[in-house]
């Protein structure tokens, strides 16, 4: 598996050297032409070289030698004071996650191992999120979120965020939503910490500066059991972004970039870090947006730093004590991409691949049957901020059927509670009605999977669809011969108010 | 195979034996797809040339011998496809409802595998109406099982009748969930064999050799080693992994 062969032998470390990447790297080239670094320095890390760096390092012990944020968090969590990607260790998890669609299966494998009548490892470190097939009529999917309910009552799990009037949701205060938003929204991501759940998108929760990844079912039932986990160190691509942010760009642009640049299976084993000023100056929300879809380039996990944005996000979410990690100066990455945000447009990623970048303008002629603005990618809050700006700004109707899915209750509520700025007091909800969009559905994964044939704004029909959700394969959002283009929310507005793929300056500007 | 998310770690460490036991986390399947010893009449076979008339099933060696020379061998039709098949394509998210570790779910859950592929596939998987395919070995290019985290995928494939999966590379979790599940062997070829064989073709993969020989065309391809996955597929997936290294005990028959 050529993936992993790349990793740079012990011997031959590359090291970041700040003054060979600077900013003279941002060039006037082609707005969309990242600069890949070539592995900049070919400077010799000593591996006695004594520990110089200002920054905490991991509570293990003293550094030998650089580690990044991600290699510190696998040492802290296996009790090593030094790791090097490669190496298979035996990790602490802090928070497993499981859904409805995986929990029955990862509980069935925990009692098949450890006995019916045996204990998960830890009551409270365990999140149970019904979330992917939720208001639909289809017996098995409603039977899976029984399983969930009653064996969190056997096992007496601290934090499951039931449903049972599928009718109504907001007769049902426990209930979220999506997963890996409902993870953030309710404190469960905290930097520094180990976070596995049984979702290719756990990876969402990298925006919090913790090692975060998605696993089966196999290995949710051993960690259920164990509270740990055999997992390999990756080694880290590191991904600057500088540059001011143009207002018509959000955070989805930049990973569809990435993974433009790197393809489906770039990042396949590895971590993916984000930093850089573009990447400091992103909300929360945005940073999630960004982690979330590493898995996309094959990506084992995304990461940001934890600061002040961090910390202020955290401050009413969390009382349990965190302990954050930082790349040292000299930690080794596989290589570094540099991106100029202020030069990059509006993307897409066409059918049906999420690498399949193309620029929004250079669609401006694909004809689109309907938009979907939703999912653990695009259905927060900001998302929905988003979208409504575009349709203030352009002060018209939407040409195709708009479908608007909140990922949580609590989107959902600003979505109905929040008042947008600019708009003289008026909630998104207020505008997508003026706009002619659907009226916002019931909290849920919706239909960024398909899932069953009732669920809400499926693609039933081979028809083209403008998405803020993550995959556009063959059949993700429910026909085969479907098209998605995967877009930011500011892109997806616009084309509903368009019926095209359009750039969404032509309503911003 | 350098890209492995499961390895032998330093930490606890693996003895090799001679025998070791199938692992299946999730009902009775009908045949083994973990290494077996090979009684050496199976082995030999796949050195003949083979009839080209279709095989019904796969065939394995399965049967423990006291042969000091241990080796699996695959046999069977082969299933073609090309590059990034997602996990939506080998099992449609509409079908995740189905609970892999309930066993009629399981079999319920191979009956749809690859069903999402598109229509462009005119030979399908899985002829409508059956629980089982009639490909046991599936040959494929790069990034395969990318998307989601979904186990049902290598289950799916599994339950199908499916033994290993040749591809030029995986995505990260499909193959962690292969070598948890014990579902398929996934393995990597040196070269895109997947240009090369045509579904239907009479295939036999030979694990100690890390042989593929097409005998419809008479070629063979080298395949990667296992590498750091193998001790854990050794020992029968993570379960039977940290059992062997005393990390969490055996379960007393019920």
């Amino acid at each position: 598996m050529a993936a992993c062969s790349t990793v740079a032998p012990p011997s031959t470390s590359f090291i970041r050297n700040k003054k060979d990447l600077g900013l003279s790297a941002f060039s006037s080239a082609s707005p969309l032409s990242s600069q890949k670094c070539k592995r900049t320095s070919k400077t010799i890390c000593s591996v006695t070289a004594p520990k110089q760096s200002e920054r905490k390092p991991a509570t293990t012990g003293s550094v030998k030698t650089g580690m990044t944020m991600t290699e510190k968090i696998f040492a802290r969590a296996s009790e090593k004071t030094q790791l090097s990607p490669g190496e298979n260790v035996w990790v602490n998890v802090d928070v497993l996650m499981t859904h409805d669609v995986c929990g029955p299966g990862s509980f069935g494998i925990f009692k098949k191992e450890f006995g019916q009548n045996a204990k998960v490892w830890d009551r409270e470190k365990i999140v149970i999120i019904p979330d992917h097939y939720i208001f639909t009529s289809d017996e098995r999917a409603n039977r899976n979120v029984d399983i969930l309910r009653d064996f969190c009552t056997e096992q007496n799990i601290k934090y499951f965020y039931d449903i049972k009037d599928l009718g109504n949701f907001k007769a049902n205060p426990d209930y979220k939503g999506v997963c890996h938003v409902a993870l953030a929204q309710e404190g469960h991501c905290r930097p520094g910490e180990v976070l596995l759940g049984t979702d290719s998108h756990t990876c969402t929760a990298g925006a919090f500066g913790q090692f975060a990844t998605g696993i089966g079912n196999t290995d949710a039932g051993f960690v259920l059991g164990t509270g740990k986990l055999l997992l390999k160190v990756p080694p880290t691509l590191r991904f600057v972004m500088d540059g001011e942010m143009p207002d018509y760009l959000l955070a989805k642009d930049l990973i569809l970039q990435i993974i433009g640049e790197i393809s489906v299976s770039g990042a396949t084993y590895k971590a993916m870090e984000f930093v850089g000023s573009t990447v400091e100056s992103l909300s929360m929300e945005e940073r999630m947006t960004l982690c979330n879809m590493v898995v996309e380039a094959g990506g084992k996990n995304g990461i940001v730093p934890a600061d002040s944005t961090t910390y202020k996000y955290l401050e009413d979410k969390t009382s349990v004590p965190y302990e954050p990690v930082y790349s040292d100066d000299k930690a080794r990455f596989l290589s570094e991409y540099r991106f100029d945000i202020s030069k990059l447009e509006p993307l897409v990623a066409k059918p049906h691949s999420p690498d399949n970048r193309a620029l929004a303008r250079e669609c401006k002629d694909v004809k689109i049957d309907r938009v979907y603005i939703g999912s653990c990618t695009g259905g927060k809050t900001e998302d929905f901020m988003a979208a409504a700006k575009v349709f203030l700004a352009s002060g018209k109707k939407v040409k195709v059927p708009t479908f608007l899915v909140p990922a949580t209750q609590k989107v959902w509520m600003d979505v109905y509670g929040l008042p947008v700025p600019g708009s003289g007091g008026k909630t998104c909800s207020q505008i997508f009605e003026e706009a002619g969009c659907d009226t916002p559905a019931s909290p849920s994964c919706g239909a960024c999977l398909g899932g069953p044939k009732d669920t809400y704004a499926r693609l039933n029909e081979p028809k083209v669809c403008v998405s803020t959700t993550n995959r556009n394969f063959p059949g993700r959002m429910g026909h085969k011969e479907g098209e998605i283009y995967l877009a930011s929310p500011y892109t997806a507005a616009a084309s509903a108010l368009t019926g095209y793929v359009t750039d969404p300056r032509e309503f911003l500007q | 195979m350098a890209a492995i998310s499961l390895s032998l770690s330093p930490n606890p460490s693996f003895t090799t034996t001679t025998t070791h036991k199938p692992y299946h986390p999730l009902s009775t399947p009908t045949f083994l797809k973990f290494p077996t010893v090979s009684p050496s009449t199976i082995k030999s076979l796949t050195h003949a040339p083979l009839p080209q008339t279709p095989t019904p099933r796969a065939t394995f060696s399965t049967r423990a011998a006291a042969s000091t020379t241990p080796s699996t061998t695959f046999h069977g039709l082969c299933y073609v496809l090309g590059d990034n098949i997602d996990t939506d394509q080998i099992i449609p998210a509409e079908y995740l409802t189905l609970v892999p570790s309930n066993p009629s779910e399981y079999e319920k859950l191979g009956s749809y595998a690859l069903c999402g592929l598109p229509d462009a596939h005119s030979t399908r998987f899985v002829v409508p109406g059956e629980t089982k395919s009639e490909y046991s070995i599936i040959i494929a290019g790069a990034n395969f099982g990318c998307g989601s985290s979904r186990e049902h995928a290598p289950v799916a494939l599994g339950a199908a009748g499916v033994a290993a999966v040749v591809a030029e590379s995986y995505a990260r979790i499909f193959f962690r969930n292969s070598v948890a599940t014990g579902e398929v062997y996934p393995l990597e070829s040196e070269v895109r064999v997947c240009e090369e064989c045509k579904t239907g073709d009479v295939v036999s993969i030979e694990l100690s050799e890390s042989r593929l020989i097409n005998h419809t065309t008479g070629k063979e391809y080298t395949l990667k080693p296992i590498g750091d996955a193998g001790p854990v597929i050794k020992a029968g997936g993570i379960f039977a992994y940290a059992r062997e290294a005393g990390m969490i005990p055996t379960l007393t028959s019920s």
